[in-house]
């Protein structure tokens, strides 16, 4: 007797728990083939709305966390991707790579995470400063978090792409919410099943599966929201996300390469603040 | 109101603490340990043992080797080989990895590995278990991250490591130093032989072991035991670039001049006699708290120890007195005990070289208070100390006790506090209690110290460099500075 296989719901990630959209919808997740793989949650605005909302509730408990223990906890999401290598790798040859760049893909995201993690407590050593100005003065520069950071992942590479974006502006002391591959959501869900067991409080992250076409807009004008990663943006959309972010004067930050890792990219989501205290008896 | 009758309250009560003794079945002593070089533990070809005892009892704890002059030969061209073949051109990225995984495995065993810093060392287990062990890990953590980053470090200088790192660590936090030690060493890429001090051998021993769990190649770290004379034989080897030294001035003086000519890089963190200034409008109750952390820590034995005191003069008397009833509920005797504050002193020879300084005191003139106090009848043991009437040409004022003992002496102006705290051939580190911020920053100015401590004391922290003015040595661990002195530069 054969045993059916039991198939996992793939669902939303918002606030540390996995709901369906409030919407009631999903899409279907093809291979390169075209076969229907599964069904994700299609995500509406209610949703985005309620992603934001817990990233800007966690804001506080996640900022204040000091960057040692940000870095254990980024270092611990290494761990659990590593321990779950074959899991994403099939994932990953559903796009069409071949099982040994699928996991070498896996590989490089883990190193990446790793990468990261050693940042945490390094960054602020590194733009931060005393300045030496001219007056009987203490002055120093320190990098601060800018706060909650909307990321726009790259269609491709789904895994490594998406953890780019989200591994520098984590660093930094940023919560997320992140608009997954649309092609590709699996291992975007996969991710959040291991944030969860990784010591990320809720709502730190929050990953949502469905239409950038449909959700940029609504992220790119959310007043809530204070930098926007715009990476895996499509034209059409850099430009609603350049217009949207007047409204509030969100930091908007693209690379080319979505495979880009630098300390420039944690720079990108901090804001400098400079303290003077006055010298003297 | 009421007519209850209230419950009399007659003599104050006698009452104790119930013991909470720290099991020692977590660690497995061997009853002979080996050297560690080139990734095994190896008999010692001077054929030569030693015993280490627990200073707290004087119970024989194990027999570990007498490294000579041919084993430290050994260890190098271990380390050399290792530099050579494999740790020197691994990436980066992989470098990091060792590290993160040694992290991890401090934290794993850091209960084991904290009994067993008490037991060999002294120190309470309180202090051991909260203080020492967080910190290996973190500094294991924090350099781990360094070493594929080594380029963010230092603008303009492309990052060399140096080649093979000799270390000689003293005997206070013998695991905290070897940490200090051997991260920044290996995150630069160097390759290392450490040799612990002679008191406190076994925490470096096990963590060879953990090393050797977590895969590091066979001649990356290598562990040396000995005296003075293995440490001798090692700095002076021709085949080590670097050395690293942590402990009494006059030793480090020694090494430098072992070392002249020879081109080695020398970093030392030396002695200390650090000036802990209390100003009148200082939170007192706290600032008490700082002085009592500051001196009796580790039982003193603390290169940056709070050990001169320097109270306003408007506030000396007071200050004095709540000093007096503080130091009376410090809990002495047992490092095993979770109650215990202050532990065992660490060596006879530690203890008779406290005990000559406190005498000292006295027939200087200076006046001494011991809280009374029951001392285990076996071990080494020195009652927490406080002087008055210190003056600045005391031996109690000048020379490191490294013992539970506070000189207090008292200041009027921020100036004198300022002279005063200088007067001292040491500089590593410092404390200020003042409500006033635009006063700790002149006097973190003024003060000629490596580290300064305003309305705290005796923090430290991975990201935080660390080390000394003046005789107190050069070079600085922890931070990024930490790493300098591990890579290739110019004119150092």
């Amino acid at each position: 007797m054969t045993r059916l296989d039991v198939r996992k719901t793939y669902k939303l990630y918002i606030n540390g728990e996995f709901p369906r959209s409030e919407s009631g919808r999903s899409y279907p997740a093809l291979d390169s083939h075209g076969g229907v793989v599964a069904r994700v949650a299609l995500a509406s605005r209610k949703d985005l709305r309620d992603a934001v909302r817990a990233a800007r509730m966690a804001v506080p408990l996640w900022a204040g966390k000091t960057g040692y223990n940000r870095g254990q906890i980024l270092y611990r999401i290494a761990e659990m991707v590593e321990d779950r290598i074959e899991t994403f790798a099939d994932q990953l040859t559903l796009g069409g790579l071949t099982i040994a760049r699928a996991r070498s893909e896996v590989i490089r995201t883990i190193d990446r995470l790793v990468w990261y993690a050693g940042w945490c407590d390094k960054f602020s050593q590194v733009y931060g400063n005393l300045n030496p100005v001219a007056g009987p003065f203490f002055n120093i520069s320190a990098p601060e978090p800018t706060g909650v950071v909307g990321v726009v992942a790259p269609a491709e590479p789904a895994l490594l792409g998406l953890v780019s974006r989200l591994a520098p502006a984590l660093a930094g002391g940023n919560t997320l919410v992140i608009l997954a591959s649309e092609p590709e959501p699996l291992p975007a869900i996969t991710l959040a099943e291991v944030l969860e067991t990784a010591d990320v409080p809720g709502g730190v992250i929050n990953i949502l599966t469905g239409s950038p076409v449909e959700l940029v807009p609504w992220l790119a004008d959310h007043m809530d929201v204070n930098g926007l990663d715009a990476t895996g943006a499509a034209e059409e959309l850099r430009i609603r996300i350049d217009q949207g972010s007047v409204h509030n004067i969100k930091r908007v930050v693209a690379v080319d390469d979505p495979d880009t890792q630098s300390p420039f990219l944690i720079a990108a989501f901090t804001e400098v603040k400079t303290v003077w205290h006055p010298k003297g008896l | 109101m009421s007519s209850k009758a209230v419950v009399p309250v007659s003599a104050p009560l006698d009452w104790q603490y119930a013991p909470s003794r720290e099991s020692t079945g977590i660690v497995a002593l061997k009853e002979r340990y080996g050297l560690f070089i080139d990734g095994k533990f190896r008999a010692p070809l001077s054929k030569k043992y030693f015993p280490t005892i627990n200073p707290a009892t004087e119970e024989e704890l194990a027999e570990v080797p007498e490294a000579g002059a041919q084993d430290v030969n050994r260890a190098v061209v271990a380390a050399r080989r290792a530099f050579d073949e494999d740790w020197g051109s691994l990436p980066g990225k992989e470098r990091a990895k060792y590290l993160f995984r040694i992290a991890r495995m401090v934290q794993e065993r850091s209960r084991e590995l904290a009994v067993l810093e008490t037991m060999d060392g002294g120190k309470p287990i309180r202090e051991a278990r909260d203080v020492d062990l967080p910190l290996v890990a973190a500094h294991f953590f924090y350099y781990a991250g360094w070493a594929d980053k080594l380029e963010y470090a230092f603008p303009g200088l492309h990052p060399e490591p140096l080649g093979v790192a000799g270390q000689v660590i003293p005997w206070n936090f013998p695991l905290m130093m070897l940490a200090w030690k051997l991260a920044p060493a290996l995150a630069a890429g160097n390759t290392v032989v450490l040799k612990p001090a002679e008191t406190t051998p076994l925490s470096a021993l096990h963590f060879a072991e953990l090393a050797s769990e977590a895969g590091l190649p066979p001649g990356v770290v290598n562990i040396i035991t000995g005296a003075g004379a293995t440490g001798g034989a090692l700095v002076a080897h021709p085949g080590v670039d670097k050395v690293a030294f942590t402990g009494s001035t006059s030793v480090g003086k020694l090494i430098r001049s072992q070392l002249a000519g020879s081109g080695k890089r020398l970093t030392l963190e030396l002695g200390g006699k650090a000036a802990h200034v209390i100003f009148e409008d200082a939170p007192l109750d706290q600032a008490i708290e700082g002085v009592i952390n500051g001196i009796f820590f580790n039982q003193g034995h603390v290169c940056c120890a709070g050990s001169r005191l320097f109270v306003q003069e408007s506030i000396h008397d007071r200050f004095v007195d709540k000093l007096k009833r503080r130091l009376s509920t410090l809990r002495v005797g047992d490092p095993l005990d979770k109650n215990t504050d202050v532990g065992a002193i660490n060596s006879a020879e530690q203890l008779a070289r406290i005990t000559e300084l406190v005498e000292a005191g006295q027939l200087e003139g200076a006046e001494i208070y011991q809280p009374e106090c029951v001392l285990p009848r076996n071990g080494f043991w020195f009652v927490p100390t406080l002087f008055t009437g210190v003056s600045q040409s005391h031996r109690i004022a000048q020379e490191e006790i490294f013992g539970p003992v506070l000189s207090i002496m008292s200041f009027r102006t921020p100036e004198e506090a300022v002279e005063k705290a200088n007067n001292t051939p040491y500089g590593l580190s410092a404390g200020v209690w003042t409500q006033k911020g635009s006063r700790i920053l002149w006097m973190a100015d003024q003060l000629k110290a490596g580290v300064v401590w305003a309305n705290t004391y005796n923090k430290f922290d991975p990201s935080s460099p660390f080390g000394g003015y003046k005789e107190s040595g050069f070079g600085r661990e922890g931070g990024r500075h930490g790493l300098l002195p591990y890579l290739k530069g110019i004119g150092l």
